[in-house]
């Protein structure tokens, strides 16, 4: 089937047999690799997106029920190629990401629960990144961030000097 | 990925009858029947693992007529389509029904409950499914369409075997009933829902156990079991049931019930648990169950 | 050497920036290696024995795939050795006409089309004539069913110290007790891949997920015949390895590069989750036999351990990780009669290897259960016990090492149990599971405890043998770029070496480049493993960049102290002056350290880490779900480079400690594992791992006497955590229940079955 879909702000067409995963229509077909493949049967979460601002796993979504949807995957997270999300900028400062596999779909899982609980209670981050596995960190690290991102603005005003800046520094 | 996609057709449908009509259309001789495909959380994970037989897959997902949960008088009923998130967002819902909410929050993790649907949930007849105990413990029923009809069947009597269930050719489940019980009804009431997962999210139950009580003083005036895992469908236990109803709820009736309901599950061992460890646990729950009842404890 | 000024004050050793590769991480745009885009290339698939154990008579391709456009490897198309190698030259490449083990590759296929490779894959027929096959480790050792060698036996050794008979005989106390362990996947969330690229006059190139590039490098230099200088390894990012990516990689990278040879075109090669648990090495299971004498204190007067692992049914590096498993038996304490029998049998399972800890989460976990047992039979608290029996400095281990480090281990255990309110709660739970138990209600409550260490880096001479080199170059701009073969595998390696490098040279990160792990652009500084790359690899690092600041002031580029820019512009004048500013190090074995392979005997590591470990946890008897409800973690592990990074290690080791304690079985049925899905192997989620309380001391710094083997005092702490994490939950489970809790994994069934079995 021909599949036009906006992806990050950006109208996408590609064609793809209708049963194609989400996943790999991202990964393959539209070269956007940030979404990342841990398990394929739903369970670790590394390929965590937003269809429509929900959170799904891509590797469960087949291509017909995407299209004309609105995706957002990591690569379209940060709000320009300067600044991060507060929730990049605050597992970048907490030690939230590891090896890095699990970290595009727990910042998406991360943003879909602070939307729902601005100022989550630790039962609620727990409970918010359970379809996401870590095997890196012990989850300790990333619940940190998450908290640490609940209390920093939602759109990181410019001069505030970033974690990003201070990596490059 | 073992998965050929090339043997698999798919299509999309805008309105309920275009589906029935698919789904009417006799079977391919080598594709066989359309089949319904709805969140995909089951689908999509048996068609990457070269398990889900090649075939032709109609997509109800756009179907807005099969999603929302409306209240009437009578009943809560949900569209086949209604998500468990969507579940746990309705306050009435879980007010009155909290079994099923408690099944929903328990139910894979935020993604999958954003997917996954009750309709797939009772389609997909797994004997570990987690809606079901609780929609058991409801008496909940079920309204088949097809381009025949509707029809409408009690969810106890749905499962019939092994992944297999009373729905016919051309049939889609489009709502799920439940009966909301009169306000004056006799008794205080119990709700009991407990699912034994392999871990705390993410989990497929071991066993799960989800209960329906009212009871007045020491007895029990109606209660209703239902049991996940530990059976080929899900399980309405009706004979430890009517032992429960038959006195008061003393030791000496717990004992029995216990006694009968261990003949009447028919747990086995498998890669996530054993038989003995199923039986054992689902007395064990009983007993909390029961305990619950026994104590002044209300809901 | 004076500190440059600006890091006079303020050392950046000790803080935690943020992680070098972190902004790639966490927007997405770092590159794994199924995210690295390859222009033609071709997709790989393995076809694998389903039988254990037999002789492979044919194949047969059915019909229904174009195989005319398939390109088919198999042994025969092998132009070196068809073997890994690693130590022993024992395990194929592609079998050829044995097969030792379940999903034992046999033939390779490629093709661009990813699905055709899956149709293909189950259209290719392999006819194998099954033998008898031996999957107990026992009954490997008896002998009966030879899989192996003359006997079955990977390697043995003994340690002996004192006479154990002689002690055992006249000790008026003697318990013994059986211990256990099971397979523990890796679970990296990134599978295993390689993509391979061959031509006739380059050879071979192959980027992947990998832990140690000079391994693979050496395993495809004997499989193609080809001198060194034909082959190339680069590691991309890893998502994960943690012991899993360090020998299975060399195999992966085969198949793949024995396709490219074969197509000369690129071959990709990403295995999917349910291969990778099948296939890849697990953590090898283990039983311990412990004999121990002891007065009526407890304290120890002989100790005689048997202690067993199943290797599979290849060698890889079972030797290895039995001599840490061995040298770890005794734990931290002192006993002046000590005989630790180590023996490591070969089956039909896929061999088992690397997991972080490497044999000794399986030793400790025995030694730690069995005090918990000697102090249930003395009716001697198990902290008191551990306490009567630790190890001092100046006293002799097992090996005869006498330990050198500066350690007070009590301290450390007061300090934990203080930490963790273990005293009252010990009581207070106690009385509340009486009271509970008499009651009928169903919760009990259990605190408990493990206090082990960890050696640092390669054990006995496995350091000196290796000899590792770091190379640090500077460009004329005043870069430094730091050449080593480590890896970053989220361990934090890219920050902790800039952080070394910072310490010596008073630069900004900015100006440090850590290189790449590429064959052709770093030495061999040695496999990232065995907790030895901020230790031994990070002093490299550390002296390579002295060398480099010397090189610089003795042409009197450089004075005592400098800014960045002054750096920068002695780097462009030494250039000028036509000077290769490149420098390396090797690995020197310090002066005093003696090891003999042969009678295991001298200092086994040069330093370890120190650690007491309490968990906290609820065991429901309704359905005898354990629930840990906090863990406290104390170690010493000397200077802490990046507390942020340290602390996640130490969290991320307990996490997986946890599920090896409770969750994390591997379901076996002839050999074959029936759980390969992250469904039905159930490693925790966020919502079954508890508060993480870690600590660090570093006692010998607070003296004012750092540890000498690392930079600025640093030691090891990669495996560490691995080693308490259960011995702690098991200690904690028998508190909350009585059950000894002997075996690990203890889940809910195997715990009913042990409540039922005492009742
Ligand atoms: C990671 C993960 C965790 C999970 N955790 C749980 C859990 O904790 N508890 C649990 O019970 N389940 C769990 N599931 C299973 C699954 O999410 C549920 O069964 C879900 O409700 C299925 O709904 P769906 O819409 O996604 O079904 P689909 O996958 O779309 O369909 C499932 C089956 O139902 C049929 N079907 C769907 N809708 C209809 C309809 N209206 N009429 C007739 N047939 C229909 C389809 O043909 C198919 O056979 C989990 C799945 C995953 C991947
Ligand atoms: S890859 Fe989709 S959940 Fe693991
Ligand atoms: S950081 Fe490695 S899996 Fe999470």
């Amino acid at each position: 089937m021909r599949l036009t879909l906006t992806v990050n702000g950006i109208e996408r067409t590609c064609d793809v047999h209708p049963l194609a995963r989400l996943l790999d229509v991202l990964r393959r077909d539209l070269s956007l690799p940030g979404t990342k493949e841990g398990c394929g049967e739903g369970e670790c979460g590394a390929c965590s997106v937003f269809v429509d601002g929900k959170l799904v796993n891509s590797c469960l979504v087949p291509a017909m029920q995407v299209a004309g949807r609105d995706i957002q995957t990591i690569e379209g997270v940060a709000p320009s190629a300067e600044l991060l999300d507060r929730v990049q900028e605050a597992f970048l400062r907490h030690g939230g990401a590891q090896c890095g596999i699990c970290t595009p779909g727990m910042i998406l899982a991360a943003k879909a629960l602070l939307a729902e609980h601005p100022q989550p209670t630790m039962a609620q981050v727990r409970e918010g990144l359970g379809g996401n596995l870590c095997r890196c960190t012990g989850y300790t690290k990333i619940f940190e961030s998450v908290i640490a991102a609940a209390a920093l603005p939602a759109i990181p005003p410019s001069a505030q000097p970033s974690a990003l800046e201070e990596a490059k520094r | 990925m073992s998965h050929n996609l090339s043997d698999f057709v798919a299509q999309s449908v805008q309105t309920l009858p275009e589906a029935l009509r698919l789904l009417a259309e006799p079977a391919d001789p080598s594709l066989g029947p359309w089949r319904p495909l709805a969140g995909g959380t089951d689908l999509m994970v048996t068609l990457a693992a070269g398990t889900l037989p090649a075939g032709r897959y109609v997509d109800i997902w756009p179907l807005d007529e099969l999603r929302g949960i409306t209240v009437t008088d009578q009943a809560i009923e949900l569209g086949a389509l209604t998500t468990y998130t969507e579940i746990r967002q309705h306050a009435q819902l879980m007010t009155e029904f909290p079994l099923l909410g408690l099944a929903a929050k328990e139910t894979g993790a935020i993604a999958i409950q954003n997917r996954g649907t009750i309709g797939g949930n009772i389609a997909n007849a797994s004997p570990a499914a987690d809606t079901p105990p609780a929609l058991l413990a409801y008496d909940a029923e079920l309204e088949l369409t097809s381009l025949s009809g509707v029809r409408t069947v009690a969810y106890s009597q749905f499962h019939s075997g092994y992944k297999q269930m009373d729905r016919r050719p051309g049939e889609l489940i489009t709502k799920v009933r439940l009966r909301r019980p009169p306000s004056d009804a006799p008794g205080r009431t119990v709700h009991y829902y407990r699912k034994v997962g392999t871990r705390a999210a993410q989990a497929i139950s071991k066993v799960c156990l989800a209960a329906f009580a009212r009871i007045d003083g020491a007895r029990l005036l109606n209660i209703r079991l239902g049991l996940g895992s530990v059976a080929p469908t899900p399980l309405r236990c009706t004979r430890t049931e009517s032992v429960l109803l038959s006195g008061p709820l003393d030791e000496a009736l717990i004992r029995r019930a216990e006694a009968t309901l261990a003949y009447e599950c028919s747990p086995i061992d498998d890669v996530r648990s054993t038989s003995a460890y199923r039986r054992r646990v689902t007395l064990n729950l009983l007993r909390e169950l029961l305990q619950q009842c026994r104590s002044d404890r209300r809901e | 050497m004076k500190q440059p000024h600006e890091l006079r004050e303020a050392s950046v050793i000790g803080t935690s920036p943020p992680r070098k590769e972190g902004v790639a991480k966490v927007t997405g745009k770092a590159v794994y290696i199924d995210d690295l885009p390859v222009a033609g290339a071709l997709y790989g698939v393995t076809v694998r024995s389903r039988v254990a154990r037999g002789h492979l008579r044919g194949i047969t391709y059915h019909p229904g795939v174009p195989w005319e456009d398939f390109h088919v490897v198999t042994a025969a198309d092998i132009p070196g050795e068809n073997t890994i190698a690693l130590l022993e030259k024992d395990q194929p490449c592609l079998a050829d006409q044995r097969i030792n083990h379940p999903e034992e590759a046999v033939v390779l296929l490629a093709h661009p089309d990813r699905e055709l490779c899956e149709r293909a894959r189950r259209l290719c027929e392999l006819h194998i004539e099954p033998l008898p096959t031996v999957f107990d480790l026992d009954e490997s050792l008896d002998g009966e069913v030879r899989v192996w060698g003359d006997d079955n036996i990977l390697k043995q050794f003994s340690i002996d110290k004192g006479n154990v008979a002689e002690a055992l005989a006249t000790a008026p106390i003697i318990v013994e007790g059986d211990y256990a362990t099971g397979a523990q996947e890796q679970l990296y969330i990134e599978p295993q891949g390689m993509v391979a690229l061959a031509s006739p006059k380059h050879g071979i190139t192959v980027w992947g997920s990998l832990q140690c590039p000079y391994y693979v490098h050496k395993a495809l230099a004997t499989l193609f015949g080809f001198p060194k200088e034909r082959v190339r390894i680069i590691q991309c990012e890893t998502g994960g390895g943690f012991g899993g990516k360090e020998e299975y990689p060399s195999m992966l990278a085969a198949h793949a590069a024995l396709l490219a040879w074969k197509a000369r075109r690129p071959v990709k090669m990403i295995y999917d989750r349910h291969e990778d648990m099948l296939a890849t090495t697990k953590r090898h299971p283990s039983r311990t036999r412990i004999r121990s004498g002891h007065d009526e204190s407890g304290k120890l007067l002989a100790l005689d351990i048997d202690f067993r692992l199943d290797g599979g049914a290849y060698m890889t590096l079972s030797p290895v990780v039995l001599s840490r498993g061995g040298l770890h038996a005794s734990g931290p304490y002192h006993c002046d009669h000590v005989r630790i029998r180590a023996r490591a049998a070969a089956t039909n399972h896929p061999p088992h290897g690397a997991f972080r800890g490497f044999g000794a989460p399986q030793s400790v976990f025995a030694i730690e259960r069995h005090l918990d047992k000697v102090a249930a039979q003395l009716g001697i608290d198990g902290a008191e016990l551990r306490r009567r029996n630790f190890l001092a400095p100046g006293q002799t281990m097992a090996t005869g090492q006498v330990v050198r480090d500066e350690i007070d281990l009590p301290e450390l255990l007061d300090r934990a149990l203080t930490m963790s309110d273990y005293a009252r709660k010990r009581t207070e739970f106690a009385r509340l599971n009486a009271e509970s138990a008499s009651r009928g209600t169903p919760i009990r409550k259990g605190i408990g405890l493990a206090s082990f260490m960890h050696g640092a880096g390669f054990t006995g001479s496995g350091e000196r043998y290796l000899a590792s080199v770091v190379a640090v170059d500077a460009t004329p701009q005043g870069t430094v770029r730091i050449r080593a073969s480590s890896t970053e595998i989220g361990q934090g390696k890219d920050t902790v070496f800039t952080q070394i490098a910072q310490d010596v040279l008073g630069l900004p990160s900015h100006m440090i480049e850590v290189v790449r792990p590429d064959t052709a652009e770093v030495p061999d500084s040695g496999p990232t493993v065995a907790s030895r790359t901020v230790m031994v690899v990070g002093k490299l690092v550390q002296s390579a960049c002295q060398e480099l600041r010397r090189k610089l002031s003795e042409g009197g580029l450089l004075g005592e102290s400098y800014t960045p820019t002054e750096f920068a512009s002695a780097c462009d004048i030494f250039h000028q002056l036509g000077g290769v500013l490149r420098v390396e190090s090797q690995y020197q074995q310090p002066t005093g350290i003696e090891w003999d392979d042969k009678t295991y005997k001298g200092d086994a590591y040069a330093t370890y880490a120190w650690a007491v470990y309490v968990a906290e946890v609820t065991v429901d008897l309704t359905t005898y779900e354990t629930r840990v409800d906090r863990f406290w973690a104390l170690q010493d592990a000397g200077k802490i480079i990046h507390p942020v990074m340290a602390a996640g290690q130490i969290e991320g080791g307990v996490a997986q400690g946890i599920g090896f304690a409770l969750y994390e079985k591997v379901v076996w049925k002839e050999g074959r594992m029936q759980n390969a899905q992250m469904t039905n192997y159930i490693m925790p989620t966020s919502l079954d791992v508890p508060d993480i309380l870690v600590e660090f001391d570093d006692r010998a710094t607070r003296l004012g006497t750092p540890a000498a083997h690392g930079p600025r005092g640093a030691k090891g702490i990669g495996e560490l955590p691995l080693d308490g994490s259960a011995p702690a939950v098991a200690s904690a489970v028998q508190h909350a229940t009585g059950v000894l809790c002997g075996a690990v994994p203890m889940t809910p069934e195997d715990l009913m079955q042990a409540l039922e079995a005492a009742r």
